[in-house]
């Protein structure tokens, strides 16, 4: 996979799938951002972001890395401090050393984590503003503004 | 500073803490390694009770957890409002001082400072509760008072902080739990197999392990565990 300095987008194979994936003999050293999910089975130095998608890092990947994405599932190594929109996954077997901050977190016993974790709140989308009324427009005496849609409450346990 | 007498709170149907003398010293041992699927149970804890009893009410606390970051204690403590800071000092211990004699390995003063630095490199005044569970009673001298001074500087004044002793002086080695929150009275205590402590203690020389601190409350509970809930 070549990768310019500093720098790795999207590869166009795994572009029609969707994901990317990082195999486990390929070391990065520097920015990377994905408009896709990416998969990181090799070694990774620098920062990663996808902001509206999922990083996963496999068993043998090693992310040395401060990370953002919408979701981040973990089962390799990272160290290096992770921000997720929605979730965070750390499965068994996983290390994870750094500050998280996400709406919602998973841990799975066998995992090792140290760090700080900070729940945030879920973004919710502003309402509509209503609409300007007209001289043909009648009032609405008791109008609501359409509901705001979720961004993915966490899970309250 | 006022400083409140200690009190020792008796459970019902208990034998009486032994007066023994304290600082009989153990040789290192490595740790008898966890079953992979660890019997557990649970129990009610008054030590607990008090401290989540502590910062009712408020939110967007910062808490130091000493068990090694579990779904359980994720949940609940985030679930209050408050920021987690979590840490399996038991497996720090033993990847510091582990290789060798686990007890000598603590007078080293390079091994002692590393430790310092990866575990409680904190600012001052930085956390406001700090759940320590049992992982005291594996530090020897000198390191468990420098823990000790450690956990006073980095802890806000009125802030409290939990930690368990194991009371039976006969045993040699002793179970290791890691301690799961279930609800603000009550643990669920997953086995992580048994090890040597370094000494035990009686509340008098618990005292003066926590000579610094406002006041320390026990509560000695009829599974041999000593609940010592300490004030900064």
């Amino acid at each position: 996979m070549s990768a310019m300095p500093g720098r790795m987008n999207e590869t166009h194979g795994d572009s029609l799938r969707g994901s990317a994936t990082l195999g486990k003999s390929v070391m990065v050293k520097g920015q990377i951002i994905s408009r896709e999910d990416l998969t990181i089975d090799g070694e990774v130095e620098g920062t990663v972001e996808l902001q509206e998608h999922r990083l996963t890092v496999g068993p043998n990947g090693k992310v040395q890395a401060s990370v953002k994405a919408r979701e981040i599932v973990v089962l390799g190594t990272v160290q290096g401090n992770v921000e997720a929109t929605d979730k965070i996954d750390i499965r068994k077997d996983a290390k994870l050393v750094g500050d998280i901050k996400t709406v919602r977190i998973v841990i799975e016993d066998g995992a090792y984590f140290k760090g700080s974790i900070d729940i945030s709140k879920p973004e919710v989308s502003k309402p509509a503003a209503p609409r300007p009324q007209t001289a043909s427009t009648p009032a609405a005496l008791n109008a609501q503004p359409p509901l705001a849609a979720g961004a993915g409450a966490g899970d309250k346990r | 500073m006022f400083k409140d007498r200690w009190r020792t709170i008796l459970m019902p149907s208990n034998r009486p803490h032994a007066n023994g003398p304290h600082g009989q010293m153990r040789t290192g041992a490595v740790a008898t390694p966890p079953a992979t699927h660890a019997p557990s149970h649970s129990r009610n804890s008054h030590g607990l009770d008090q401290f989540f009893g502590s910062i009712q009410d408020r939110t967007e606390l910062s808490l130091l957890d000493f068990t090694g970051a579990n779904q359980a204690n994720i949940s609940f403590i985030t679930n209050l409002g408050h920021r987690l800071y979590s840490d399996d000092v038991l497996h720090s211990l033993d990847a510091t001082f582990g290789d060798g004699d686990f007890f000598a390995n603590q007078s080293d003063p390079k091994r002692v400072q590393q430790f310092l630095e990866q575990t409680l490199n904190f600012p001052d005044r930085y956390f406001d509760g700090a759940l320590v569970w049992d992982t005291l009673q594996f530090l020897a001298p000198p390191l468990l008072d420098l823990v000790v001074d450690r956990l006073f500087r980095i802890l806000r004044p009125d802030a409290y902080l939990l930690a368990f002793f194991h009371a039976d002086e006969k045993a040699s080695t002793i179970p290791v739990y890691s301690y799961r929150i279930s609800d603000p009275k009550t643990l669920l205590l997953a086995a992580r197999g048994k090890r040597p402590p370094a000494q035990f203690f009686n509340n008098r020389s618990l005292e003066r392990l926590f000579h610094q601190f406002a006041s320390v409350k026990f509560f000695l509970t009829r599974d041999h565990l000593r609940e010592v809930i300490v004030k900064r």
